[in-house]
């Protein structure tokens, strides 16, 4: 079937995996890659601009290689009041680069990141999917060492 | 009007991994009684209860559920809403962590009572944590034959808030961007792939089957007149002791303040981003749907805080996160950003508070969903209770230039 077939029988419900086909590559690789934006596209039918549409929509994709730890810290206000700037700077230091970096040995991705639901324990800063709360820059680096 | 545990009833009690625990503590009685009645019977129990959805909007539940039930069509699907990503608000993961049972047998009696065969729980990204525990909980729930003629998915978010609201929602599902979609049509009639739908908080799902078990004039008996039953409230920023607290609806912000333990308040928003502002002088406003309430999230500020820093901050929340398909929101976001970040540093204009109020005007009546509808309240009602933070932020602006030789 051609790719314009494939798209007029689209009956709208064949999408529904696609989010679950970005995630599993966002896990496989550490990132949504070019190529498999463009495969993605062909096998659904869809413009590549869909795809990369997606995956630039959702904070949990990424279109550039992120690192084995993602470390999301909360910025939102109720952390913000618990002082999330000091753990903020103390990660920065510990790992040597600012939000939106990823370290040299591909180790550790930065970001900030909107609230986590996690405002009793704030600060809080999520490691991959793992939540850390109550968190102090004394906590940081003994978190960051178990990281291996 | 005391603190009376509900919704929290089983949490902390029952062990969240194990169905035997739940039914122990009466689990799925509610369930069997439904099952005795027809499913128009069920809806006039929720409509006649008076129960309103906790998400936010505050949606009467018994209406939304006829409007479903009414529809004709084999194919109709439910979705709780575990998207919680309003600031402040974390109620439905203590829920979800602590009593996922109650949570799977209220969307049974849901299924049941609009002719759902299929349903999502729609869980964020940010909640992956909770996900084994509730597809155990679901596994076994379904092993004990309570979900014969329910089929529940969980399907995970990417990290997006503005997929908590309904329509964006239902297109992530779908597998798009979460967008808001033009309304009408209304989920109840086209909802997810234009069937109809009914999408409930996973709150509001968990008092279904104690309304059904203890009947709607128990539960008719706590509360205010547009509002019944309890609450919960996610209490966090200047507190001693930040958490989970469940009231009847209609106590006032005070006793909620008194139980977490806060001191020297200045101010306090009251659910979430997009949330009303209450000045300490109106401590004792009742948390209800008829003055504040929203989602139940609740961000207590002490007298230190800066209010121009708030607002800018939470501007810049809702301009990351507004989904960019409509206009007021997309650039007004932006432009009240613009503002409130030079008056946030000393560099704000005479005519910018004309600005602000002239441009929250046009968000509220123009926005396509509840972000852009509401991204104003919060500076709004910080203009109504603090302009003279403004104020002076402005004439110590103006001052300043005038030393540099700028008008």
């Amino acid at each position: 079937m051609s790719t314009v077939q494939k798209a007029v029988s689209l009956t709208g419900r064949e999408r529904e995996g696609l989010l679950g086909r970005l995630k599993e590559a966002q896990n496989k690789f550490g990132y949504v890659p070019k190529e498999f934006m463009a495969e993605t596209a062909q096998s659904f039918g869809l413009p590549i601009s869909e795809i990369y549409g997606l995956a630039t929509f959702y904070s949990f994709l990424s279109t550039r290689p992120l690192g084995k730890y993602v470390i999301r810290i909360c910025k939102s206000i109720p952390c913000y009041l618990q002082s999330a700037e000091m753990i903020i700077d103390s990660v920065a230091k510990e790992i040597g680069i600012r939000p939106g970096q990823t370290t040299a040995d591909g180790k550790f991705s930065f970001e900030l990141t909107n609230c986590i639901g996690a405002c009793d324990m704030a600060p809080a800063m999520l490691i991959n999917h793992e939540v850390y709360g109550n968190l102090t820059p004394g906590k940081i680096g003994e978190i960051l060492k178990a990281c291996k | 009007m005391p603190e009376k545990r509900i919704l929290l009833k089983n949490c902390g009690v029952i062990d969240p991994r194990d169905i035997n625990s739940y039914l122990a503590h009466g689990g799925f009685q509610a369930w069997e009684k439904a099952q005795k009645m027809s499913p128009d019977g069920l809806v006039a129990e929720i409509k006649a209860s008076g129960l309103k959805g906790r998400g936010g909007a505050g949606f009467p539940c018994g209406l939304k559920w006829e409007l479903v039930r009414k529809e004709p069509g084999d194919e109709k699907f439910l979705i709780a809403n575990a998207d919680e990503g309003e600031v402040g608000a974390f109620k439905d993961r203590y829920l979800l962590q602590g009593d996922p049972f109650t949570l799977i047998e209220g969307m049974a009696i849901a299924g049941y009572a609009v002719g759902a065969q299929k349903a999502y729980l729609y869980l964020r990204a940010e909640y992956h944590h909770l996900l084994d525990g509730l597809s155990n909980a679901i596994g076994q729930v379904k092993r004990k034959g309570f979900l014969k003629k329910l089929d529940i998915e969980i399907r995970e978010g990417a990290g997006a808030y503005i997929c908590g609201e309904e329509s964006a929602l239902m297109d992530s599902i779908e597998g798009k961007r979460g967008e808001a979609r033009y309304k009408p049509p209304f989920p109840p009639s086209k909802g997810l792939w234009g069937k109809p739908t009914i999408i409930n908080n996973v709150e509001t799902l968990m008092n279904i089957p104690q309304i059904i078990l203890h009947g709607p004039p128990w539960f008719c008996g706590m509360g205010t007149e547009q509002s019944k039953g309890t609450k919960l409230f996610s209490v966090s920023g200047d507190v001693e002791k930040p958490g989970v607290y469940e009231l009847v609806l209609g106590s006032s912000l005070k006793e909620l303040l008194d139980l977490a333990g806060a001191k020297s308040v200045k101010m306090v928003q009251v659910g979430g981003a997009t949330g009303g502002i209450i000045p300490y002088s109106m401590i004792s406003t009742p948390l209800a749907y008829e003055t504040v309430l929203g989602s139940g999230a609740v961000t207590v500020f002490n007298e230190s805080r800066e209010v121009l820093d708030f607002i800018h901050r939470t501007m810049e929340f809702l301009a990351e996160e507004s989904c960019g398909k409509c206009t007021p929101c997309r650039e007004g976001t932006e432009v009240m950003i613009e503002i409130l970040g030079r008056l946030a540093t000393g560099d704000g204009r005479q005519e910018d508070i004309q600005a602000l109020e002239d441009l929250s005007h046009t968000m509220m009546v123009s926005s396509l969903c509840g972000l852009g509808q509401a991204a104003s309240i919060p500076v709004l009602d910080t203009l109504r209770y603090f302009r003279n933070e403004y104020e002076t932020r402005i004439k110590q602006s103006v001052f300043l230039r005038s030393f540099r030789g700028l008008p």
